[in-house]
């Protein structure tokens, strides 16, 4: 159900919480306190674009870091923003299981393997669009 | 004429290095050639470094190209057109390179080779022999996989046949059968391999297990990174249940089971067991405290045979050849093979199966070929985020859960990443301790507080602030969430944290000599 609403509106806002405890009997609680154990699910509206950087050791390893850090320049976002004109979020992830290949992402939903800055510049102006 | 058949990888690790693109261009091509051509998404043979890696079906077997990049789409297709020709980018007959021929492929043997989509193909290659197996004698599954030797592929090592052993004997109204498919660890991709590339040998997997213990439905808990593993899992379920295989009656027999696939939602301690159940059951992840173990109290309450996707998918090749034929490769008390996974800084990562007992430093140095950065190798992590850093001082310590152990460290789920002489062990032990911040489930102090204060400690430390002190407060942490955490996330963290900190004293500043007279 939370992947419904996600995928309706591309966030779970607040006012849904109480609608879905009474659907399901549950106290709201329970219902904000699965939404926000979760990194998946987002309680506020995101970019038209999502680019999720790898940030876990096998790409550190192949320097995600530097390219991490060229990402939150070139976007002027830090990780888990939006930029304001709401046309992409940055987040990072834990692991694509692309790790023989990284540095890895993904961008709205699609993989990226071997990174490079040439790469992840090209990411980043798909995001342009 | 007969009909040009190229295999192009459907693998995400394939997808991700552009083989979406090259089967778009290969198909343009032979449309506009006129060739007839059939095209077969199979999973990858894990040789990373060759991805996308192609193969055309020749008189001579299949013939390898790769690593493919648009430029090279059309010189490729010539060559394989000239009945799998030279060309700068020629592999060869893939089982025939160095890579895969050195392997030892029980539970990977499919992978790559079969149309993932095909329950016929998977028949053809030796499929559900395993299942026919123990349907001729349902009483001895339990047995021949305790026999087997076969020990958790997860991390945990537990013996798998005296799990089901347990929840056989359980008494109850239902059962369940859970695959643990949370692949999080980095550095680790194998179930996601065998789920793209071979996902029938998982339906059959847990098909014996629910036979073997009596339990008519299972469940598939996959992370929501992995969107391909979701889509090839679905597809061949439905395959399997239109072919007789999954439903009220198995291939036929009296047995009935099914499954079905669900996805996580972001959460590495969702691996965990039974914070995996509670996550399957629409909570919160949160662990459980144990007892009960999942085998008496595991899904919805009822007894559950919870396993890792290795460990499934190495079920059937056990039922087929018998337990001793795979007890008889390994070292010790870890028998049979295990599919090792190179990763990070490394010229040839991929896949690689083989019998327990290879050492570190054969998979970094002869394997792996050492980093693609040309540099020298610094630290070896194994085992995740919750594994030991090794140095080459340790390369002579052979792929063996107890060998591991002995010296500090684990080898978990057998993913391998390489670090070069640029890394900052200091740094690695605070990425440690922050990610055991993230990611604890938040119930038991331990975890949720001391990695938070583990990630200030270890920064107090590399500003150089009462060094010594720090270090102290450091270690009594470390001990504290070793022993006191509920599950592996709190446990396991001051793996990677201690051995930066043993093995590589200098990055944080203190020299090797103190660190000794400690």
């Amino acid at each position: 159900m939370l992947r419904a609403v996600q995928d309706t509106f591309g966030y779970i806002p607040e006012p849904a919480e109480p609608l879905l405890a009474q659907a399901l009997n549950i106290a709201r609680a329970e219902v904000h306190g699965v939404i926000t154990f979760y990194h998946d699910f987002r309680r506020e509206p995101v970019g038209r674009h999502v680019l999720k950087l790898c940030r876990a050791e096998a790409c550190q390893a192949c320097a995600g870091d530097a390219l991490a850090a060229r990402a939150e320049e070139k976007l002027g976002v830090k990780f888990g923003e939006t930029s304001a004109d709401g046309r992409v979020t940055l987040e990072p992830v834990y692991c694509l299981g692309l790790c023989s290949v990284s540095p890895s992402a993904m961008i709205d939903g699609r993989v990226v393997a071997r990174l490079d800055e040439r790469k992840l510049d090209a990411l980043l102006a798909e995001t342009d669009r | 004429m007969k009909a040009l058949r190229i295999y192009i990888p459907g693998d995400a690790a394939a997808v991700a290095c552009g083989a979406e693109e090259i089967a778009t261009a290969i198909k343009t091509l032979a449309g506009s050639r006129n060739v007839t051509l059939e095209i077969v998404r199979n999973g990858s043979r894990g040789m990373h470094w060759l991805e996308p890696m192609l193969e055309v079906v020749t008189d001579k077997g299949r013939i390898a190209y790769g690593p493919v990049e648009p430029a090279d789409v059309e010189s490729v297709f010539e060559a394989m057109l000239a009945d799998g020709g030279a060309h700068r980018l020629r592999v060869g007959i893939p089982e025939q390179h160095p890579f895969l021929k050195r392997q030892t492929r029980l539970t990977f043997a499919r992978c790559g080779i079969v149309d993932p989509r095909s329950l016929g193909d998977y028949r053809a290659h030796d499929g559900y022999k395993g299942l026919a197996r123990a349907l001729e004698n349902p009483a001895s599954i339990v047995a021949e996989v305790t026999q087997s030797g076969l020990r958790g592929r997860g991390g945990a090592g537990f013996p798998t046949g005296i799990k089901w052993k347990t929840v056989a004997e359980a008494k109850a109204d239902g059962k369940y059968i859970v695959c643990n498919a949370d692949e999080g660890d980095s550095g680790t991709f194998a179930d996601r391999m065998i789920m793209e590339g071979d996902p029938f040998v998982l339906i059959e997997g847990m098909t014996i297990a629910g036979i073997a213990v009596g339990a008519a439905y299972g469940y598939i808990y996959i992370r929501s990174e992995y969107p391909h593993a979701v889509a090839a899992m679905d597809v061949a379920i439905a395959a399997a249940r239109k072919g007789g295989m999954l439903g009220k009656s198995v291939a036929g027999s009296s047995f009935a089971f099914d499954l079905e696939v669900r996805v996580g939602a972001g959460a590495y301690v969702c691996g965990e067991e039974t914070s995996l159940l509670e996550s399957l059951e629409g909570k919160r992840g949160e662990v459980r405290a144990k007892p009960p173990l999942p085998a008496h109290k595991g899904l919805f309450g009822k007894p559950t045979v919870i396993n890792n996707v290795l460990s499934f998918a190495t079920v059937p090749v056990i039922m087929d050849k018998g337990a001793a034929f795979y007890r008889d490769f390994g070292m010790g008390k870890s028998r049979g093979t295990m599919p090792i996974q190179l990763a990070g800084n490394l010229q040839y990562g991929g896949l690689f199966e083989t019998a327990f007992g290879i050492t570190l430093g054969e998979l970094v140095d002869d394997i792996g070929g050492g980093c693609f950065t040309g540099r020298p190798v610094k630290a070896v992590q194994v085992g995740g985020p919750l594994g030991a850093y090794f140095p080459r001082a340790l390369f002579d310590t052979p792929f063996d859960y107890e060998a591991f152990a002995a010296r500090d460290g684990l080898i978990g789920h057998g993913g391998v990443v390489v670090f070069d002489d640029s890394v900052d062990m200091a740094k690695q032990a605070r990425f440690a301790m922050e990610f055991c911040a993230v990611e604890s489930c938040g119930k038991c102090t331990p975890c949720r507080i001391g990695s938070a204060r583990g990630v200030e400690t270890v920064d107090r430390i590399r500003r150089g602030e009462n060094r010594a002190a720090n270090v102290a407060v450091l270690e009594d942490l470390c001990n504290t969430m070793k022993f006191g955490s509920l599950c592996a996330l709190g446990g396991f963290t001051p793996y990677p944290v201690m051995s930066s900190l043993t093995h590589f004293p200098e990055d944080f500043g203190l020299t090797p000599r103190l660190q000794a007279a400690e």
